[in-house]
Protein backbone atom coordinates (compact mmCIF):
# COMPACT_ATOMS: atom_id res chain seq x y z
CA UNK A 1 0.00 0.00 0.00
CA UNK A 2 1.31 3.46 -0.83
CA UNK A 3 1.98 5.85 2.06
CA UNK A 4 -0.41 8.30 0.47
CA UNK A 5 -3.20 5.75 0.52
CA UNK A 6 -2.65 4.97 4.17
CA UNK A 7 -2.61 8.66 5.11
CA UNK A 8 -5.86 9.15 3.30
CA UNK A 9 -7.29 6.09 4.99
CA UNK A 10 -6.27 7.36 8.42
CA UNK A 11 -7.82 10.73 7.71
CA UNK A 12 -10.98 9.01 6.56
CA UNK A 13 -11.15 6.99 9.78
CA UNK A 14 -10.55 10.12 11.90
CA UNK A 15 -13.36 11.94 10.07
CA UNK A 16 -15.72 9.08 10.79
CA UNK A 17 -15.24 9.71 14.52
CA UNK A 18 -14.80 13.49 14.53
CA UNK A 19 -17.77 14.44 12.33
CA UNK A 20 -20.50 12.72 14.39
CA UNK A 21 -19.00 14.25 17.55
CA UNK A 22 -19.07 17.69 15.96
CA UNK A 23 -22.70 17.20 14.92
CA UNK A 24 -23.57 16.13 18.47
CA UNK A 25 -21.81 19.11 20.05
CA UNK A 26 -23.45 21.55 17.63
CA UNK A 27 -26.92 20.10 18.18
CA UNK A 28 -26.54 20.22 21.95
CA UNK A 29 -25.31 23.81 21.79
CA UNK A 30 -28.22 24.91 19.63
CA UNK A 31 -30.65 23.01 21.87
CA UNK A 32 -29.22 24.69 24.99
CA UNK A 33 -29.33 28.08 23.31
CA UNK A 34 -32.92 27.71 22.11
CA UNK A 35 -34.11 26.67 25.58
CA UNK A 36 -32.29 29.53 27.31
CA UNK A 37 -33.04 32.29 24.85
CA UNK A 38 -36.65 31.19 24.38
CA UNK A 39 -37.15 30.68 28.11
CA UNK A 40 -38.78 27.29 27.50
CA UNK A 41 -39.87 25.73 30.80
CA UNK A 42 -38.19 22.37 31.69
CA UNK A 43 -41.53 20.50 31.70
CA UNK A 44 -41.84 21.33 28.01
CA UNK A 45 -38.25 20.91 26.91
CA UNK A 46 -35.36 20.62 29.37
CA UNK A 47 -31.96 21.96 28.38
CA UNK A 48 -29.12 19.45 27.92
CA UNK A 49 -27.38 20.87 30.98
CA UNK A 50 -30.46 20.14 33.08
CA UNK A 51 -30.66 16.60 31.73
CA UNK A 52 -27.04 16.13 32.73
CA UNK A 53 -27.78 17.42 36.23
CA UNK A 54 -30.72 15.01 36.48
CA UNK A 55 -28.41 12.26 35.36
CA UNK A 56 -26.10 12.96 38.27
CA UNK A 57 -28.83 13.58 40.82
CA UNK A 58 -30.92 10.52 39.90
CA UNK A 59 -27.87 8.42 39.02
CA UNK A 60 -28.44 5.68 41.58
CA UNK A 61 -32.13 5.26 40.77
CA UNK A 62 -31.57 5.26 37.02
CA UNK A 63 -28.66 2.84 37.21
CA UNK A 64 -30.74 0.45 39.26
CA UNK A 65 -33.54 0.62 36.70
CA UNK A 66 -31.04 0.21 33.88
CA UNK A 67 -29.79 -3.00 35.46
CA UNK A 68 -33.34 -4.38 35.68
CA UNK A 69 -33.98 -3.65 32.01
CA UNK A 70 -30.57 -4.93 30.93
CA UNK A 71 -31.03 -8.18 32.83
CA UNK A 72 -34.38 -8.76 31.12
CA UNK A 73 -32.84 -7.90 27.77
CA UNK A 74 -29.94 -10.27 28.34
CA UNK A 75 -32.18 -13.12 29.45
CA UNK A 76 -34.52 -12.52 26.53
CA UNK A 77 -31.59 -12.44 24.15
CA UNK A 78 -30.09 -15.64 25.55
CA UNK A 79 -33.42 -17.44 25.30
CA UNK A 80 -33.94 -16.08 21.78
CA UNK A 81 -30.49 -17.26 20.74
CA UNK A 82 -30.96 -20.74 22.18
CA UNK A 83 -34.58 -21.01 21.04
CA UNK A 84 -33.97 -19.57 17.58
CA UNK A 85 -30.90 -21.63 16.75
CA UNK A 86 -32.37 -24.72 18.40
CA UNK A 87 -35.66 -24.48 16.55
CA UNK A 88 -33.88 -23.82 13.24
CA UNK A 89 -31.73 -26.92 13.75
CA UNK A 90 -34.84 -28.93 14.59
CA UNK A 91 -36.60 -27.63 11.45
CA UNK A 92 -33.53 -28.47 9.42
CA UNK A 93 -33.43 -32.03 10.72
CA UNK A 94 -37.13 -32.76 10.49
CA UNK A 95 -39.35 -31.50 7.72
CA UNK A 96 -42.46 -32.63 9.62
CA UNK A 97 -41.60 -30.47 12.60
CA UNK A 98 -40.88 -27.56 10.29
CA UNK A 99 -44.19 -27.87 8.49
CA UNK A 100 -46.04 -28.21 11.80
CA UNK A 101 -44.52 -25.26 13.65
CA UNK A 102 -43.21 -22.73 11.14
CA UNK A 103 -46.57 -20.99 10.51
CA UNK A 104 -46.93 -20.35 14.24
CA UNK A 105 -43.46 -18.88 14.47
CA UNK A 106 -44.49 -16.48 11.70
CA UNK A 107 -47.75 -15.60 13.46
CA UNK A 108 -45.82 -14.87 16.64
CA UNK A 109 -43.55 -12.60 14.66
CA UNK A 110 -46.13 -10.63 12.67
CA UNK A 111 -48.46 -9.92 15.59
CA UNK A 112 -47.34 -6.59 17.08
CA UNK A 113 -45.71 -7.12 20.46
CA UNK A 114 -47.47 -4.05 21.88
CA UNK A 115 -50.73 -5.91 21.36
CA UNK A 116 -49.51 -9.17 22.90
CA UNK A 117 -47.91 -7.66 26.00
CA UNK A 118 -51.09 -6.71 27.91
CA UNK A 119 -52.47 -10.18 27.34
CA UNK A 120 -49.31 -11.85 28.61
CA UNK A 121 -49.49 -9.65 31.71
CA UNK A 122 -52.86 -11.11 32.54
CA UNK A 123 -51.67 -14.70 32.53
CA UNK A 124 -48.09 -14.43 33.75
CA UNK A 125 -46.22 -12.94 36.67
CA UNK A 126 -44.95 -9.57 35.54
CA UNK A 127 -41.26 -10.40 35.31
CA UNK A 128 -42.00 -13.53 33.29
CA UNK A 129 -44.32 -11.61 30.96
CA UNK A 130 -41.68 -8.97 30.29
CA UNK A 131 -39.11 -11.68 29.61
CA UNK A 132 -41.49 -13.49 27.28
CA UNK A 133 -42.02 -10.29 25.30
CA UNK A 134 -38.27 -9.77 24.91
CA UNK A 135 -37.99 -13.36 23.73
CA UNK A 136 -40.89 -13.24 21.25
CA UNK A 137 -39.53 -10.15 19.54
CA UNK A 138 -35.94 -11.37 19.39
CA UNK A 139 -36.21 -15.02 18.52
CA UNK A 140 -37.66 -14.84 15.02
CA UNK A 141 -34.70 -13.14 13.31
CA UNK A 142 -32.44 -15.79 14.85
CA UNK A 143 -34.74 -18.55 13.60
CA UNK A 144 -35.08 -17.09 10.10
CA UNK A 145 -31.38 -16.32 9.67
CA UNK A 146 -30.22 -19.64 11.09
CA UNK A 147 -32.62 -21.48 8.78
CA UNK A 148 -31.21 -19.55 5.84
CA UNK A 149 -27.66 -20.30 6.99
CA UNK A 150 -28.22 -24.02 7.45
CA UNK A 151 -29.67 -24.20 3.93
CA UNK A 152 -26.84 -22.20 2.34
CA UNK A 153 -24.32 -25.01 2.32
CA UNK A 154 -22.03 -25.33 -0.71
CA UNK A 155 -23.44 -28.25 -2.71
CA UNK A 156 -20.06 -29.66 -3.58
CA UNK A 157 -19.04 -29.63 0.07
CA UNK A 158 -22.26 -31.45 0.91
CA UNK A 159 -21.39 -34.03 -1.78
CA UNK A 160 -17.94 -34.41 -0.28
CA UNK A 161 -19.42 -35.12 3.13
CA UNK A 162 -21.74 -37.69 1.53
CA UNK A 163 -18.82 -39.29 -0.31
CA UNK A 164 -17.01 -39.93 2.96
CA UNK A 165 -20.15 -41.29 4.59
CA UNK A 166 -20.62 -38.48 7.11
CA UNK A 167 -23.45 -38.98 9.62
CA UNK A 168 -26.26 -36.42 9.94
CA UNK A 169 -24.75 -35.19 13.17
CA UNK A 170 -21.38 -34.68 11.50
CA UNK A 171 -22.95 -32.83 8.59
CA UNK A 172 -24.78 -30.56 11.01
CA UNK A 173 -21.84 -29.91 13.30
CA UNK A 174 -18.94 -29.81 10.82
CA UNK A 175 -20.69 -28.41 7.76
CA UNK A 176 -24.07 -26.76 8.24
CA UNK A 177 -23.43 -24.85 11.47
CA UNK A 178 -20.01 -23.47 10.46
CA UNK A 179 -21.16 -22.43 6.99
CA UNK A 180 -24.29 -20.90 8.53
CA UNK A 181 -22.32 -19.02 11.20
CA UNK A 182 -22.26 -15.66 9.37
CA UNK A 183 -26.05 -15.83 9.00
CA UNK A 184 -26.55 -16.92 12.62
CA UNK A 185 -24.40 -14.06 13.87
CA UNK A 186 -26.33 -11.67 11.63
CA UNK A 187 -29.55 -12.88 13.25
CA UNK A 188 -28.08 -12.45 16.72
CA UNK A 189 -27.08 -8.86 15.92
CA UNK A 190 -30.66 -8.06 15.02
CA UNK A 191 -31.95 -9.98 18.05
CA UNK A 192 -29.73 -7.97 20.42
CA UNK A 193 -31.44 -4.71 19.55
CA UNK A 194 -34.88 -6.29 19.38
CA UNK A 195 -34.68 -7.92 22.80
CA UNK A 196 -34.10 -4.46 24.27
CA UNK A 197 -37.14 -3.18 22.37
CA UNK A 198 -39.20 -6.16 23.57
CA UNK A 199 -38.19 -5.56 27.17
CA UNK A 200 -39.03 -1.85 26.93
CA UNK A 201 -42.40 -2.41 25.29
CA UNK A 202 -43.38 -4.96 27.91
CA UNK A 203 -42.22 -2.71 30.74
CA UNK A 204 -44.29 0.14 29.39
CA UNK A 205 -47.32 -2.11 29.12
CA UNK A 206 -46.69 -3.39 32.63
CA UNK A 207 -45.95 0.09 33.92
CA UNK A 208 -49.54 1.14 33.52
CA UNK A 209 -50.42 -1.78 35.79
CA UNK A 210 -48.46 -0.19 38.58
CA UNK A 211 -45.49 -2.30 39.58
CA UNK A 212 -42.10 -2.49 37.93
CA UNK A 213 -38.80 -0.71 38.20
CA UNK A 214 -37.11 -0.99 34.79
CA UNK A 215 -35.90 1.96 32.78
CA UNK A 216 -38.96 2.03 30.55
CA UNK A 217 -41.14 2.08 33.64
CA UNK A 218 -39.15 5.09 34.86
CA UNK A 219 -39.96 6.86 31.60
CA UNK A 220 -43.68 6.24 31.99
CA UNK A 221 -43.61 7.18 35.66
CA UNK A 222 -41.65 10.39 34.98
CA UNK A 223 -44.15 11.23 32.28
CA UNK A 224 -47.01 11.02 34.74
CA UNK A 225 -45.11 13.28 37.13
CA UNK A 226 -44.13 15.72 34.37
CA UNK A 227 -40.51 15.06 35.29
CA UNK A 228 -39.42 15.56 31.70
CA UNK A 229 -35.65 15.90 32.45
CA UNK A 230 -35.67 12.44 33.99
CA UNK A 231 -37.55 11.08 30.97
CA UNK A 232 -34.79 12.37 28.76
CA UNK A 233 -32.08 11.02 31.04
CA UNK A 234 -33.68 7.55 31.03
CA UNK A 235 -34.06 7.72 27.26
CA UNK A 236 -30.40 8.58 26.82
CA UNK A 237 -29.45 5.62 29.03
CA UNK A 238 -31.63 3.27 26.98
CA UNK A 239 -30.08 4.55 23.81
CA UNK A 240 -26.56 4.03 25.18
CA UNK A 241 -27.51 0.51 26.26
CA UNK A 242 -28.71 -0.22 22.71
CA UNK A 243 -25.50 1.12 21.21
CA UNK A 244 -23.34 -0.95 23.57
CA UNK A 245 -25.31 -4.11 22.76
CA UNK A 246 -24.96 -3.42 19.02
CA UNK A 247 -21.20 -2.92 19.16
CA UNK A 248 -20.63 -5.85 21.50
CA UNK A 249 -22.37 -8.16 19.05
CA UNK A 250 -20.58 -6.58 16.09
CA UNK A 251 -17.31 -7.25 17.92
CA UNK A 252 -18.21 -10.90 18.54
CA UNK A 253 -19.16 -11.16 14.87
CA UNK A 254 -15.81 -9.73 13.83
CA UNK A 255 -13.80 -12.03 16.09
CA UNK A 256 -15.63 -15.12 14.88
CA UNK A 257 -15.40 -14.36 11.15
CA UNK A 258 -12.29 -12.27 10.64
CA UNK A 259 -10.14 -15.11 9.34
CA UNK A 260 -12.45 -16.42 6.67
CA UNK A 261 -15.62 -14.53 5.85
CA UNK A 262 -15.63 -11.73 3.29
CA UNK A 263 -17.87 -9.58 5.50
CA UNK A 264 -15.29 -9.46 8.29
CA UNK A 265 -11.82 -9.56 6.74
CA UNK A 266 -9.97 -6.25 6.65
CA UNK A 267 -9.78 -4.51 3.29
CA UNK A 268 -6.50 -5.06 1.47
CA UNK A 269 -5.85 -8.29 3.36
CA UNK B 1 -3.77 -51.51 -26.79
CA UNK B 2 -2.57 -50.33 -23.41
CA UNK B 3 -0.82 -53.63 -22.83
CA UNK B 4 2.50 -51.84 -22.91
CA UNK B 5 1.44 -49.45 -20.19
CA UNK B 6 2.69 -50.34 -16.73
CA UNK B 7 -0.63 -49.23 -15.32
CA UNK B 8 -2.99 -51.53 -17.24
CA UNK B 9 -4.91 -54.32 -15.57
CA UNK B 10 -8.34 -55.69 -14.67
CA UNK B 11 -11.24 -53.24 -14.46
CA UNK B 12 -11.47 -51.53 -11.14
CA UNK B 13 -14.96 -50.31 -11.80
CA UNK B 14 -17.25 -50.83 -14.78
CA UNK B 15 -20.32 -48.95 -15.99
CA UNK B 16 -22.76 -51.29 -17.74
CA UNK B 17 -25.43 -49.75 -19.94
CA UNK B 18 -25.68 -46.78 -17.64
CA UNK B 19 -28.41 -44.24 -18.36
CA UNK B 20 -29.36 -41.14 -16.44
CA UNK B 21 -32.53 -39.18 -16.99
CA UNK B 22 -33.07 -36.07 -14.90
CA UNK B 23 -36.53 -35.27 -13.51
CA UNK B 24 -36.75 -32.46 -16.07
CA UNK B 25 -36.71 -35.13 -18.77
CA UNK B 26 -33.20 -34.40 -19.98
CA UNK B 27 -31.39 -37.58 -20.91
CA UNK B 28 -27.85 -36.99 -19.66
CA UNK B 29 -26.53 -40.48 -20.38
CA UNK B 30 -27.79 -43.48 -22.32
CA UNK B 31 -26.25 -46.91 -22.74
CA UNK B 32 -22.87 -45.90 -21.36
CA UNK B 33 -20.37 -48.75 -21.16
CA UNK B 34 -17.08 -47.89 -19.56
CA UNK B 35 -14.31 -49.93 -17.96
CA UNK B 36 -11.93 -48.16 -15.63
CA UNK B 37 -8.80 -50.31 -15.50
CA UNK B 38 -6.74 -50.63 -12.37
CA UNK B 39 -3.86 -48.18 -12.39
CA UNK B 40 -4.74 -46.26 -15.54
CA UNK B 41 -5.04 -42.53 -16.09
CA UNK B 42 -8.33 -42.29 -17.95
CA UNK B 43 -9.54 -39.03 -19.43
CA UNK B 44 -13.21 -38.45 -20.22
CA UNK B 45 -13.21 -35.89 -23.01
CA UNK B 46 -16.25 -34.32 -24.57
CA UNK B 47 -18.21 -31.15 -25.29
CA UNK B 48 -20.19 -29.59 -22.49
CA UNK B 49 -23.47 -31.38 -21.95
CA UNK B 50 -22.14 -34.80 -22.92
CA UNK B 51 -22.68 -36.12 -19.40
CA UNK B 52 -19.05 -36.68 -18.49
CA UNK B 53 -19.45 -35.03 -15.10
CA UNK B 54 -22.64 -37.01 -14.51
CA UNK B 55 -20.76 -40.23 -15.31
CA UNK B 56 -18.12 -39.25 -12.76
CA UNK B 57 -20.76 -38.55 -10.11
CA UNK B 58 -22.34 -41.93 -10.83
CA UNK B 59 -19.01 -43.68 -10.31
CA UNK B 60 -18.61 -41.78 -7.05
CA UNK B 61 -22.08 -42.86 -5.93
CA UNK B 62 -23.21 -39.25 -5.60
CA UNK B 63 -25.94 -39.84 -8.18
CA UNK B 64 -27.85 -43.04 -8.89
CA UNK B 65 -28.14 -44.13 -12.53
CA UNK B 66 -31.71 -44.49 -13.78
CA UNK B 67 -30.65 -47.41 -15.97
CA UNK B 68 -27.86 -49.96 -15.94
CA UNK B 69 -25.41 -50.60 -13.14
CA UNK B 70 -22.05 -49.67 -11.71
CA UNK B 71 -20.03 -52.81 -11.07
CA UNK B 72 -17.12 -53.08 -8.74
CA UNK B 73 -15.46 -56.49 -9.21
CA UNK B 74 -15.85 -58.26 -5.88
CA UNK B 75 -12.19 -58.20 -4.91
CA UNK B 76 -11.83 -54.55 -5.75
CA UNK B 77 -14.95 -53.69 -3.81
CA UNK B 78 -13.84 -55.05 -0.47
CA UNK B 79 -10.33 -53.70 -0.83
CA UNK B 80 -11.45 -50.33 -2.10
CA UNK B 81 -14.63 -49.75 -0.20
CA UNK B 82 -14.70 -46.09 0.71
CA UNK B 83 -11.39 -45.53 -0.99
CA UNK B 84 -12.56 -42.90 -3.40
CA UNK B 85 -11.18 -39.43 -3.80
CA UNK B 86 -13.07 -36.64 -5.57
CA UNK B 87 -11.73 -33.32 -6.81
CA UNK B 88 -14.31 -30.81 -7.98
CA UNK B 89 -13.93 -28.07 -10.55
CA UNK B 90 -13.85 -25.58 -7.71
CA UNK B 91 -11.43 -26.21 -4.84
CA UNK B 92 -14.51 -26.64 -2.58
CA UNK B 93 -12.65 -25.99 0.64
CA UNK B 94 -14.26 -25.13 3.95
CA UNK B 95 -13.48 -21.39 4.24
CA UNK B 96 -13.73 -21.47 8.03
CA UNK B 97 -11.04 -24.11 8.43
CA UNK B 98 -7.32 -23.77 7.81
CA UNK B 99 -5.48 -25.85 5.23
CA UNK B 100 -4.53 -28.65 7.63
CA UNK B 101 -8.08 -29.00 8.91
CA UNK B 102 -9.46 -29.03 5.37
CA UNK B 103 -7.12 -31.89 4.45
CA UNK B 104 -7.96 -33.63 7.72
CA UNK B 105 -11.69 -33.68 6.94
CA UNK B 106 -11.94 -37.08 5.16
CA UNK B 107 -10.00 -38.77 7.96
CA UNK B 108 -12.11 -37.06 10.60
CA UNK B 109 -15.30 -38.20 8.89
CA UNK B 110 -13.94 -41.74 8.78
CA UNK B 111 -13.05 -41.64 12.45
CA UNK B 112 -9.27 -41.97 12.11
CA UNK B 113 -7.46 -41.29 15.40
CA UNK B 114 -6.10 -37.76 15.68
CA UNK B 115 -2.38 -38.53 15.96
CA UNK B 116 -2.36 -40.99 13.06
CA UNK B 117 -4.42 -38.54 11.02
CA UNK B 118 -1.99 -35.70 11.73
CA UNK B 119 0.93 -37.56 10.18
CA UNK B 120 -1.12 -38.41 7.10
CA UNK B 121 -2.23 -34.80 6.69
CA UNK B 122 1.41 -33.69 6.82
CA UNK B 123 2.35 -36.31 4.23
CA UNK B 124 -0.48 -35.29 1.90
CA UNK B 125 0.44 -31.61 2.19
CA UNK B 126 4.07 -32.39 1.50
CA UNK B 127 3.07 -34.30 -1.61
CA UNK B 128 1.47 -31.18 -3.08
CA UNK B 129 4.20 -28.88 -1.74
CA UNK B 130 2.08 -26.99 0.77
CA UNK B 131 3.55 -28.14 4.09
CA UNK B 132 4.42 -24.51 4.95
CA UNK B 133 0.82 -23.40 4.52
CA UNK B 134 -0.86 -25.79 6.95
CA UNK B 135 -2.09 -22.95 9.16
CA UNK B 136 -3.21 -20.66 6.33
CA UNK B 137 -6.87 -20.12 5.52
CA UNK B 138 -8.18 -20.83 2.01
CA UNK B 139 -8.89 -17.19 1.23
CA UNK B 140 -5.24 -16.37 1.87
CA UNK B 141 -4.13 -18.72 -0.93
CA UNK B 142 -4.02 -18.36 -4.72
CA UNK B 143 -6.38 -20.35 -6.94
CA UNK B 144 -3.65 -22.85 -7.82
CA UNK B 145 -2.73 -23.39 -4.18
CA UNK B 146 -6.35 -23.91 -3.23
CA UNK B 147 -6.60 -26.59 -5.90
CA UNK B 148 -3.49 -28.22 -4.45
CA UNK B 149 -5.18 -28.30 -1.06
CA UNK B 150 -8.19 -29.89 -2.70
CA UNK B 151 -5.96 -32.56 -4.25
CA UNK B 152 -4.16 -33.15 -0.96
CA UNK B 153 -7.55 -33.65 0.70
CA UNK B 154 -8.51 -36.22 -1.95
CA UNK B 155 -5.16 -38.02 -1.53
CA UNK B 156 -5.15 -38.14 2.26
CA UNK B 157 -7.27 -41.31 2.35
CA UNK B 158 -4.88 -42.96 -0.16
CA UNK B 159 -7.75 -43.60 -2.57
CA UNK B 160 -7.62 -46.48 -5.03
CA UNK B 161 -9.65 -44.35 -7.43
CA UNK B 162 -9.26 -40.61 -7.79
CA UNK B 163 -12.11 -38.88 -9.64
CA UNK B 164 -11.37 -35.40 -10.95
CA UNK B 165 -14.04 -33.17 -12.50
CA UNK B 166 -12.31 -30.55 -14.67
CA UNK B 167 -10.13 -29.61 -11.72
CA UNK B 168 -7.85 -27.19 -13.56
CA UNK B 169 -10.40 -25.56 -15.89
CA UNK B 170 -10.56 -22.33 -13.89
CA UNK B 171 -6.78 -21.88 -13.60
CA UNK B 172 -4.43 -19.90 -15.82
CA UNK B 173 -2.31 -21.86 -18.26
CA UNK B 174 1.00 -21.55 -16.42
CA UNK B 175 -0.53 -22.82 -13.19
CA UNK B 176 -2.38 -25.55 -15.09
CA UNK B 177 0.80 -26.87 -16.73
CA UNK B 178 2.54 -26.95 -13.37
CA UNK B 179 -0.34 -28.79 -11.75
CA UNK B 180 -0.51 -31.22 -14.70
CA UNK B 181 3.12 -32.17 -14.08
CA UNK B 182 2.64 -32.45 -10.34
CA UNK B 183 -0.47 -34.58 -10.79
CA UNK B 184 1.43 -37.01 -13.04
CA UNK B 185 4.16 -37.29 -10.43
CA UNK B 186 1.64 -37.99 -7.68
CA UNK B 187 -0.10 -40.57 -9.87
CA UNK B 188 3.12 -42.40 -10.59
CA UNK B 189 4.29 -42.29 -7.00
CA UNK B 190 0.99 -43.53 -5.58
CA UNK B 191 0.06 -45.94 -8.42
CA UNK B 192 -3.53 -44.94 -8.00
CA UNK B 193 -6.21 -44.96 -10.70
CA UNK B 194 -7.43 -41.61 -12.00
CA UNK B 195 -10.53 -40.71 -13.98
CA UNK B 196 -10.11 -37.16 -15.19
CA UNK B 197 -12.96 -35.21 -16.81
CA UNK B 198 -11.86 -32.44 -19.13
CA UNK B 199 -12.88 -30.56 -22.25
CA UNK B 200 -9.29 -29.82 -23.21
CA UNK B 201 -7.79 -32.04 -25.91
CA UNK B 202 -4.28 -30.92 -25.01
CA UNK B 203 -4.67 -31.61 -21.32
CA UNK B 204 -6.19 -35.05 -21.90
CA UNK B 205 -3.41 -36.13 -24.27
CA UNK B 206 -0.69 -34.84 -22.00
CA UNK B 207 -1.99 -36.55 -18.89
CA UNK B 208 -3.75 -39.75 -19.72
CA UNK B 209 -2.93 -43.25 -20.81
CA UNK B 210 -6.35 -43.57 -22.44
CA UNK B 211 -8.93 -41.06 -23.62
CA UNK B 212 -12.61 -41.86 -23.90
CA UNK B 213 -14.31 -39.34 -26.19
CA UNK B 214 -17.96 -38.79 -25.40
CA UNK B 215 -20.80 -37.45 -27.55
CA UNK B 216 -23.82 -35.52 -26.32
CA UNK B 217 -27.60 -35.81 -26.59
CA UNK B 218 -27.66 -38.36 -25.08
CA UNK B 219 -24.27 -38.73 -23.43
CA UNK B 220 -22.45 -41.86 -24.61
CA UNK B 221 -19.00 -43.20 -25.44
CA UNK B 222 -18.12 -42.18 -28.98
CA UNK B 223 -14.49 -43.17 -29.47
CA UNK B 224 -11.44 -44.25 -27.60
CA UNK B 225 -7.88 -43.05 -28.13
CA UNK B 226 -4.95 -44.89 -26.55
CA UNK B 227 -2.09 -42.60 -25.58
CA UNK B 228 0.87 -44.98 -25.61
CA UNK B 229 3.56 -42.39 -24.98
CA UNK B 230 5.67 -43.53 -22.04
CA UNK B 231 5.72 -41.88 -18.64
CA UNK B 232 7.22 -39.86 -17.10
CA UNK B 233 6.09 -37.12 -19.44
CA UNK B 234 7.45 -33.60 -19.25
CA UNK B 235 7.90 -30.43 -21.30
CA UNK B 236 9.73 -32.43 -23.98
CA UNK B 237 6.62 -34.49 -24.54
CA UNK B 238 4.49 -31.37 -24.67
CA UNK B 239 6.53 -30.04 -27.60
CA UNK B 240 7.11 -33.37 -29.38
CA UNK B 241 5.76 -34.35 -32.80
CA UNK B 242 4.21 -37.42 -31.20
CA UNK B 243 2.20 -35.19 -28.85
CA UNK B 244 1.06 -33.03 -31.75
CA UNK B 245 -0.02 -36.08 -33.76
CA UNK B 246 -1.96 -37.50 -30.80
CA UNK B 247 -3.62 -34.15 -30.24
CA UNK B 248 -4.66 -34.03 -33.90
CA UNK B 249 -6.08 -37.53 -33.72
CA UNK B 250 -7.96 -36.75 -30.52
CA UNK B 251 -9.23 -33.45 -31.93
CA UNK B 252 -10.60 -35.25 -34.97
CA UNK B 253 -12.36 -37.78 -32.75
CA UNK B 254 -13.81 -34.93 -30.69
CA UNK B 255 -14.95 -33.06 -33.81
CA UNK B 256 -16.74 -36.19 -35.03
CA UNK B 257 -18.27 -36.68 -31.60
CA UNK B 258 -19.59 -33.12 -31.66
CA UNK B 259 -21.01 -33.61 -35.15
CA UNK B 260 -22.70 -36.80 -33.95
CA UNK B 261 -24.10 -35.06 -30.90
CA UNK B 262 -25.80 -32.33 -32.91
CA UNK B 263 -25.33 -28.59 -32.53
CA UNK B 264 -24.94 -27.51 -28.91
Amino acid sequence: MTPRGSTQERRDRALRIVLPVVVLALSLAIWELVVRVGGIPPYVLPAPSLILQTFIADGALLTQSLMVTLLTTLEGFALAAIGGVGLAVLFNQSRLVEYSLYPYAVILQVTPIVAIAPLLLIYMPQQLAVLTCAWIVAFFPVLANTTLGLNSVDRNLADLFALYGASRGRVLWNLKLPSGLPYILGGLRIAGGLSLIGAVVAEIAAGSAGAGSGLAYRIVESGYRLNIPRMFAALVLLSIAGIVIFYLLAFVNHIALRRWHESAVEAGN
Amino acid sequence: MTATSPHSGAPLVALRGVGKAFPSGTLALAGLDLDVRDGEFLALLGPSGCGKSTALRIIAGLTEPTQGAVEWPAAARTANANRLGFVFQEPTLMPWANVANNVLLPLKLKGVAADAAGARVDAALERVGLQKFAKAYPRELSGGMRMRVSIARALVTEPALLLMDEPFAALDEITRFKLNNDLLQVWQALRTTIVFVTHSVFESVYLSSRIVVMAARPGRVFAEVAIDAPYPRDQNFRTSAEYAALCRRTSEALAQAMAAGGAP
